[in-house]
């Protein structure tokens, strides 16, 4: 029956798959930052003032950051139903995981400067950090589960244990992403910050670069030998992987010459040619069947028929431009460097 | 663990799941739609009258609106995502069509609320003013744009419309997405929650002035915010209970279960009457029952002796088209939920209506008895809204989707370890959670309205 189903998808599926890739390059561009920053924050910050920068900087914006990864969700839910409801039920207890620290990290930047009190706020420190780092690390693993393999036999049924989620191979992977979007963090947060915590960010990042750049081009270089050997079909185009690894390499020096600017786009081009990376190894599939090779899930036999598709094509067409036009707008608003005041002023916020 | 857990479905830990996360989530979004758009318009009236009485009231009420809004927004994430995670077969089923709100939602309600929720919270002094109010506006109509895809998605779970069934895969498939956006169960299903939410956000607003006008604090504020209050009380009561009881009648079409088990009518009857209350059994013995002729044949169906079904010949009806099977949801949390709701509602609809004659009497601000009254009317619109969704829930069973899937045919197919281990997590979570949440809701409510500072521009470090 599925077998049937699977044929090559038609034009609206590919481009389906394309905008759902976007969505997941949009979340992690922008959220990846905030993870790194939230990871980062114990680490470049002396008293509470500078904790206070370092959140600042992504104040504004997490929220909004945040937004790309419930539409990627809906979007996957409606274009692929079947790639949706596998991977949810499947990767039941680390999605949990994920959704316990993504409601501890959101809550921390809303609660962490509402009590005068070091302890209220040291909890709601702990909370940000491992509500960053937990994710950074979660959808590193997930994303390599996807390609190279989950235990799914037809129609997306599971047949494993979370054991099966955490192979070396993914391990690897979220070690990738995590040191990844720890470093995007630092750029970013020489980029945004001003004072001590730009400059210790930039110690930071003078370190972190080489570490991550032996991580990732590991886990790339392992994705890309398990690619050829075993989907011949899922072609990876060499350029984009050996790309990205000479940007993450150069993010060394362009920090160590303090040019914040181009650190910072190295570091989001990195993002994006890591999961473009990945999306493209994974085509024509949206889930690899470790199981067996014809009971991997392709984008043909899991995604909706044409009609929801071109109801939400033209949606997405007339209202992106202006979600793009209107996110980068506050980015141009709060795009002034955070900064220690001269004084602290009394918290109008604060009990 | 697992002999333990023998005894228990992956089904029904799934429904406890789903039920505890979902009225968690609901307590607080309906204050986020309703004192979002309070909020805005405090800010308008400052905006247009320069009056500061006005902007003291815009950011008290603002702080309490931004922390009521967070927890919103992080138990929304686990409501997306528990659909694939409890519910599998019932996304592969519903996906093309429940899907495609849910992604709408994210695009245009969610983009919008959060993205310029943040230019409001570190926008003052960095922007315009204009644009500064426009924010906020933006920001609550994204929470009400949000509002209507989900209730979309769901009404066509109450009331399937604009599908048909893909022979091959068995999915429900969209041939009519205008269908799905205009459903008559979603027209009046919004209009009601609109309106619920808008009554929660003025009795919140009204309930806490209160108790600032009772301790003597910035009068000038709040008796402002309590005016405003009781007119939006008064008037949302009134859309509420009115698109209700549109409700009950499309409802007696809809789905005649529901409205026979809400008054646990067992057998057909035309002109029938409605109880007010029982004290025994709902199964036709009880020992003590208030009645009123004739109200439930008026509720139903807006005629004085009009028939109303009753639970035996809808179960033989349902039997005859479904096949064998129980098609009775659990009576009596219907007959209380819906008696809970439409008492409360009546009850805030006197607290509106007594609150505009003191008004109008200017008597509003010494009635020690109507504040006092006030202030301990906030808990009833969030009562209200979690019987509301329990009554209508609970009251489609044994569908998850009206006539086309059961609940036990849309669990996932895992282990119930799994599924207890998140009910088990997710509820400490949110125990967590509410006590911290109302902790600093009710100590930030209590402290006084501040004064505006010369130099009115947002502190360098807002978070």
């Amino acid at each position: 029956m599925l077998a049937l189903l699977a044929t090559s998808p038609s034009g609206l599926e590919k481009l389906w798959f394309a905008l759902i890739g976007v969505l997941w390059l949009g979340y992690f561009f922008l959220e990846g930052f905030d993870f790194g920053v939230g990871v980062l924050m114990p680490f470049v910050s002396h008293d509470d003032v500078d904790r206070r920068v370092v959140v600042n900087t992504i104040g504004p914006v997490w929220d909004g950051n945040e937004v790309w990864l419930i539409t990627a969700g809906g979007a996957t839910f409606a274009a692929f139903p079947l790639w949706y409801a596998t991977v949810f039920s499947g990767f039941y207890l680390a999605l949990f995981v994920l959704l316990a620290a993504l409601i501890f990290r959101g809550m921390a930047f809303e609660l962490r400067h509402r009590r005068d009190d070091d302890r209220w706020r040291r909890w709601w420190d702990r909370a940000l950090f491992w509500g960053s780092a937990l994710p950074a690390l979660l959808w590193g693993v997930a994303f390599a589960d996807f390609v190279h393999g989950v235990p799914i036999v037809a129609g997306g049924e599971w047949t494993g244990t979370f054991f099966d989620l955490v192979k070396p191979y993914a391990l690897l992977g979220g070690l990738a992403t995590l040191s990844l979007f720890t470093l995007h963090g630092a750029t970013y947060l020489g980029l945004k910050a001003d004072g001590p915590v730009r400059e210790r960010a930039r110690e930071v990042a003078r370190w972190l670069a080489p570490t991550t750049t032996v991580v990732v081009t590991a886990f790339l270089g392992w994705t890309y030998l398990s690619a050829h050997a075993w989907h011949h079909t899922g072609l990876v185009p060499p350029l984009l992987p050996i790309l990205g690894v000479g940007a993450l390499a150069a993010v060394g020096w362009l920090v160590h010459d303090r040019l914040e600017g181009w650190a910072f786009i190295a570091t989001a081009f990195v993002v994006v040619a890591f999961f473009t990376t990945l999306l493209l190894n994974l085509y024509p599939n949206v889930l690899v069947s470790s199981v067996r090779s014809s009971y991997d899930i392709t984008v043909a036999a899991s995604a909706s028929h044409p009609y929801t598709l071109t109801v939400m094509s033209w949606v997405a067409l007339v209202f992106t431009p202006f979600v793009l036009l209107y996110q980068g707008w506050t980015y141009w608003v709060f795009k002034k460097r955070v900064s220690r005041p001269e004084s602290v002023e009394t918290r109008s916020s604060e009990v | 663990m697992s002999a333990l857990l023998g005894s228990i479905s992956t089904l029904s830990l799934a429904r406890w799941q789903f039920g505890i996360t979902t009225v968690f989530h609901f307590l607080f979004v309906p204050l986020t739609i309703g004192l979002g758009l309070l909020v805005a318009i405090l800010q308008t009236a400052s905006f247009r009258t320069g009056d500061e009485s006005w902007e003291r009231a815009t950011r008290f009420f603002g702080k309490l609106f931004l922390v009521n809004f967070a927890i919103g927004v992080v138990t929304g994430i686990v409501q997306e995502f528990q659909f694939g995670m409890d519910w599998s077969r019932y996304s592969v089923f519903v996906g093309n069509i429940f899907g495609a709100p849910l992604a709408i939602e994210g695009l245009l309600a969610f983009f919008m609320e959060s993205t310029f929720l943040g230019v409001w919270i570190f926008g003052r002094g960095r922007v315009s003013p204009r644009v500064h109010l426009l924010a906020i506006w933006l920001a609550s109509f994204g929470t009400i744009l949000s509002a209507a895809f989900i209730l979309a998605a769901n009404a066509w779970m109450q009331h399937p419309v604009g599908y048909a069934i893909d022979p091959a895969t068995h999915q429900a498939v969209m041939n009519n997405f205008w269908a799905v956006m205009t459903n008559s169960t979603f027209v009046l299903e919004y209009g009601h929650v609109l309106f619920a939410a808008l009554l929660t956000g003025s009795t919140f607003l009204l309930g806490v002035s209160a108790w600032h006008l009772r301790q003597g604090h910035d009068t000038a504020a709040f008796a402002k915010a309590a005016r405003v209050a009781i007119v939006v009380v008064l008037v949302s009561a009134v859309g509420t209970i009115f698109l209700g009881d549109s409700q009950a009648k499309q409802m007696e079409t809809q789905q005649p279960m529901k409205m026979a088990a809400a008054e646990a009518l067992y057998n057909t009857t035309s002109g029938a009457s409605f109880s007010l209350l029982t004290i025994g059994d709902l199964a036709g013995n009880p020992i003590f029952q208030v009645r009123v002729p004739h109200i439930l044949s008026v509720l139903a169906t807006n005629t004085w002796s009009g028939r109303v079904e009753g639970i035996h010949q809808l179960q033989a009806q349902a039997t005859k088209k479904y096949g064998a099977g129980s098609y009775v949801p659990v009576i009596w949390v219907l007959y209380w939920t819906f008696r809970i709701m439409v008492g409360l509602g009546v009850l805030l609809l006197a607290l509106g209506a007594v609150g505009l004659w003191l008004m109008r009497k200017r008597r509003l601000e010494r009635s020690t008895w109507f504040l006092r009254f006030a202030t301990w009317m906030i808990l009833a619109p969030f009562l209200a809204n979690s019987v509301g969704w329990i009554f209508t829930e609970i009251g489609r069973q044994p569908w998850v989707v009206y006539g086309l899937l059961k609940t036990s045919n849309a669990v996932s197919l895992i282990a119930p370890g799994y599924v207890a281990t998140s009910l088990i997590g997710f509820t400490a979570i949110y125990t967590l959670l509410a006590v911290v949440e109302i902790g600093l809701m009710v100590r930030l409510a209590k402290v006084p309205s501040e004064p505006i500072a010369a130099d009115d521009r947002a502190p360098e470090l807002i978070y």
